[in-house]
């Protein structure tokens, strides 16, 4: 088995993958996915920090996560539902194009 | 490091690469996949069998799914294939996000923590529907409630307006308006 840090690190790079993908992508349903992604990474460091902690039978690190992936879905859901509204009105769902409300 | 976390690890990276740098979308969804069956599988070898397999059931199962389709509904969306599918601030993008890496990296080596792992704790589906049930119901129910919640309110924002319904309101709105 790994040690902890290589998991850390690990969820650190899909964290930085993740953010990447909010900050350069064109798409508003890609800059989801980033979303997604960091979620990801997040849950795997709860995990981690769950089985080699002092106390991994106590199951609080996985129950966390389940509650994690649960809203997770939740926000899926209704993100990828507001990009379809956005797309609906402005026939588009490249960010850089809808900045109505820009000052 | 055993050879199995690196040949996941490397799964899970190359489908998170392809979905952050692909230049078409398709593809980048697809990747995504890949990237989250990668992560169920490091939930595998970390011992946590139940989320493994619930990872696979809602991100690969649904949540891929759901994105296919809002990119299916929101076709030629994005900017044209002649384009450059990432947005103008490219540098200073990949900028942040290479620093916030090496803040973690920084942050990781600093820290003293456990590195070795406990012995291997008995987890079973039984053990876990027993906390659900117990310590953790009232999270349950809020988590329940949250979903339904969710699943309304996507239905309200992304339901199309009956253009029937809608010509029918202006028309009645017109009178009252010119009058």
């Amino acid at each position: 088995m790994a040690s902890l840090s290589s998991y850390l690190i690990l969820s650190a790079l899909l964290f930085c993958l993740g953010l990447a993908a909010v900050l350069i992508r064109r798409n508003a349903i890609l800059i989801l996915a980033g979303v997604e992604l960091m979620l990801n990474a997040a849950n795997l460091n709860f995990i981690a920090f769950w089985r080699f902690g002092p106390h991994p039978e106590s199951l609080d690190g996985l129950l966390f996560v389940l509650f994690s992936i649960a809203i997770a879905a939740a926000e899926a859901a209704v993100g990828l539902a507001l990009v379809i509204a956005v797309y609906r009105h402005h026939r588009t769902a490249d960010p850089e194009k809808i900045h109505e409300l820009k000052g | 490091m055993s050879v199995a976390f690196v040949f996941i690890a490397l799964i899970a990276l190359a489908g998170a690469a392809g979905a952050v740098f692909l230049r078409q979308i398709v593809h980048c969804v697809l990747c995504l996949a890949v990237a989250f069956i990668g992560v169920s599988m490091l939930y595998l070898q970390l011992g946590a069998q139940f989320l493994g397999f619930a990872q696979i059931l809602i991100y690969v199962g649904a949540v891929t799914i759901l994105i296919l389709f809002a990119l299916l509904l929101t076709r030629n969306s994005g900017p044209n294939l002649s384009e450059s599918p990432f947005s103008t601030g490219y540098g200073i993008g990949l900028f942040i996000s290479g620093a916030v890496f090496a803040g973690i990296v920084w942050a990781v080596w600093q820290s003293s923590m456990l590195q070795q792992a406990a012995a291997e704790p008995e987890v079973s589906v039984q053990k876990i529907g027993e906390r659900l049930m117990t310590e953790y119901v009232l999270p349950l129910e809020v988590i329940a409630l949250l979903l339904t919640v969710a699943m309304i309110g996507a239905v309200t924002i992304a339901m199309k307006e009956a253009p029937e319904a809608n010509s029918t309101d202006e028309s009645a709105n017109k009178p009252s308006s010119s009058s």
